[in-house]
């Protein structure tokens, strides 16, 4: 009897858990929609544009380029190891620059910018909430979607394919010092497969990534500031909740691109 | 002053608003003069923001009409209410200056959004009104760096910049000392001196100073009007409700909940 009252709970538990996700993505889906509907028509904000484009730049840039070195260097420290078991420690660079394209280089990028854009997005619009500023913009009759939002998807949207490029250039230099300092692989070797196996399809292939993870960083960061409530503690909150939905719907929507670019190339 | 004869600008029409069970606004009729300053009374939870709310159209009521400047806004949609909105100014209890923009950017927001004025103008008219505001020089600060006082007069001067033909003032003076009071209450009345056909509405909570101010009063109570009139018809009211509440006491007729 109790085995079957704990099924019954697991099982209802399990339903409530795949009914909010649907509601949340709907209601998601629904604030994307108005924000591209809203970025369609006038005015277009283009001093807001570049104001945020400067501040995700200038937010992330450093880590982004301290992160593509390291990820780089330990990617091609690992993989090069193993390839000198059979000999190919040459194509330890194409390994490392197909990997980071494709992979490596939206995913983390995607990550440091929620954490440090995005969360700043969100703390920055939920202080903002909190505090009537937002319902003082809806008084002077401008809507909080249009001119807080949008230049933030925008700017998101140009500027995350732009780090992820730097990601990966960063990434590909150290490749290329761990290439030459530890297995001792020439320049012109390491060039030379790195061209022969990556292609420009794989640049595509992730800078695609990053554009749809600059929509799903700005518009998850501004929904979940706008909803904000209560104080100090809801700001907190507000950021905390924007920062792990952030992280793990930048994982699940990566599982979904790579499985379309993989099966429907 | 009286307010009798006067155009009327704000009206509700059997205006009811129901959140959950709770009816805030139960079949509320009210007139809001054009051109004077009108004080719109109660004890918390009566409903005088839900009022405010409703005269903006950012609420709609469960039944009844509210005409402003001739339109019913009832009916109308997002993008009607938003075209709507720019006749109005508001000063918000906290000022709520947007913290990241200086106070220049701050008052020149609305004129920023809704026109297409060159920078210089805008400029030039943004140094005029914080003039009027008695805080000329001030456009380079940030809110921070603000007292409260003049986190008011900024946003004073924020709702005044694109001339409104309504200013509403949601608690201009609650949780100030009597001195930045008084002086924000002066404001009001000078503000309403220099545009005669500004019409101000303001709640209060600070009955005296705001009965001073006043053309008319609105004192709402169970979601009704228990008195509207002058200042002095307040004053001298012998209704038990109006007078408990002029008194501040709890013992009495009034109902809390």
């Amino acid at each position: 009897m109790e085995s079957s009252n704990f099924i019954v709970k697991g099982i209802s538990a399990i339903g409530k858990m795949v009914k909010d996700t649907i509601g949340e993505l709907g209601s998601f889906m629904m604030f994307l929609g108005y924000a591209i509907r809203e970025a369609a028509h006038p005015p277009f904000r283009l001093r807001l544009i570049f104001q945020q484009m400067y501040f995700i730049g200038n937010e992330s840039l450093f880590i982004i380029i301290l992160s593509g070195f390291s990820i780089g260097a330990a990617v091609s420290l690992q993989v090069g190891t193993v390839f000198m078991l059979f000999g190919a420690q040459s194509m330890v660079g194409a390994a490392n620059a197909k990997s980071l394209a494709r992979e490596l280089s939206p995913l983390m990028a995607g990550f440091l910018i929620a954490g440090r854009g995005g969360a700043a997005m969100t703390a920055e619009i939920s202080t903002m909430k909190v505090n009537e500023q937002i319902d003082a913009m809806e008084a002077m009759a401008v809507d909080p979607v249009g001119y807080l939002v949008v230049p933030r998807m925008i700017a998101s949207i140009l500027m995350l394919p732009l780090l992820v490029g730097i990601f990966n250039i960063a990434g590909q230099f150290a490749s290329l010092l761990v290439a030459i300092n530890i297995f001792d692989i020439d320049m012109g070797t390491f060039f030379d497969k790195m061209l022969s196996i990556v292609t420009w399809h794989d640049v595509w292939a992730g800078l695609q990534k990053s554009f749809i993870f600059g929509v799903i960083i700005s518009v998850l960061a501004c929904r979940f500031g706008l909803n904000a409530s209560g104080g100090a503690k809801g700001v907190g909150q507000a950021t905390t909740n924007a920062v792990v939905t952030m992280l793990l719907a930048l994982l699940t929507v990566d599982f979904i691109i790579t499985y379309f670019q993989i099966v429907f190339k | 002053m009286n307010a009798a004869n006067d155009k009327i600008i704000i009206k509700f029409d059997k205006v009811t608003k129901i959140f959950g069970t709770f009816k805030v606004l139960d079949e509320l009729d009210l007139e809001i003069p054009e051109g004077r300053i009108t004080l719109i009374l109660g004890k918390s939870g009566e409903g005088k923001s839900v009022t405010i709310k409703h005269i903006m159209g950012l609420l709609k009521p469960n039944s009844g009409t509210v005409t402003v400047d001739g339109e019913d806004i009832t009916h109308f949609d997002e993008k009607q209410l938003r075209e709507f909105r720019k006749k109005f100014g508001m000063l918000f209890q906290q000022a709520a200056l947007f913290d990241s923009l200086s106070v220049k950017e701050n008052v020149m927001f609305p004129l920023r959004e809704h026109t297409k004025l060159s920078e210089a103008e805008m400029e030039t008219q943004v140094a005029k009104i914080l003039e009027d505001v008695g805080l000329p020089g001030l456009q380079e600060k940030m809110p921070s760096e603000l007292s409260t006082g003049e986190k008011k007069r900024v946003g004073l001067a924020r709702a005044l910049v694109h001339k409104p033909k309504i200013i509403l003032y949601d608690e201009p003076t609650t949780g100030m000392d009597p001195l930045v009071s008084d002086m924000i209450d002066k404001l009001i009345v000078e503000v309403s001196q220099r545009d005669k056909d500004l019409t101000s509405v303001v709640i209060s909570h600070d009955l005296k100073a705001a009965l001073d101010i006043a053309d008319h009063v609105v004192m709402l109570y169970k979601g009704r009007v228990q008195l509207a009139g002058t200042p002095d018809d307040f004053r001298k009211s012998s209704d038990p409700i109006i007078r408990q509440f002029f008194a501040g006491k709890v013992d009495g007729p009034m109902e809390f909940f």
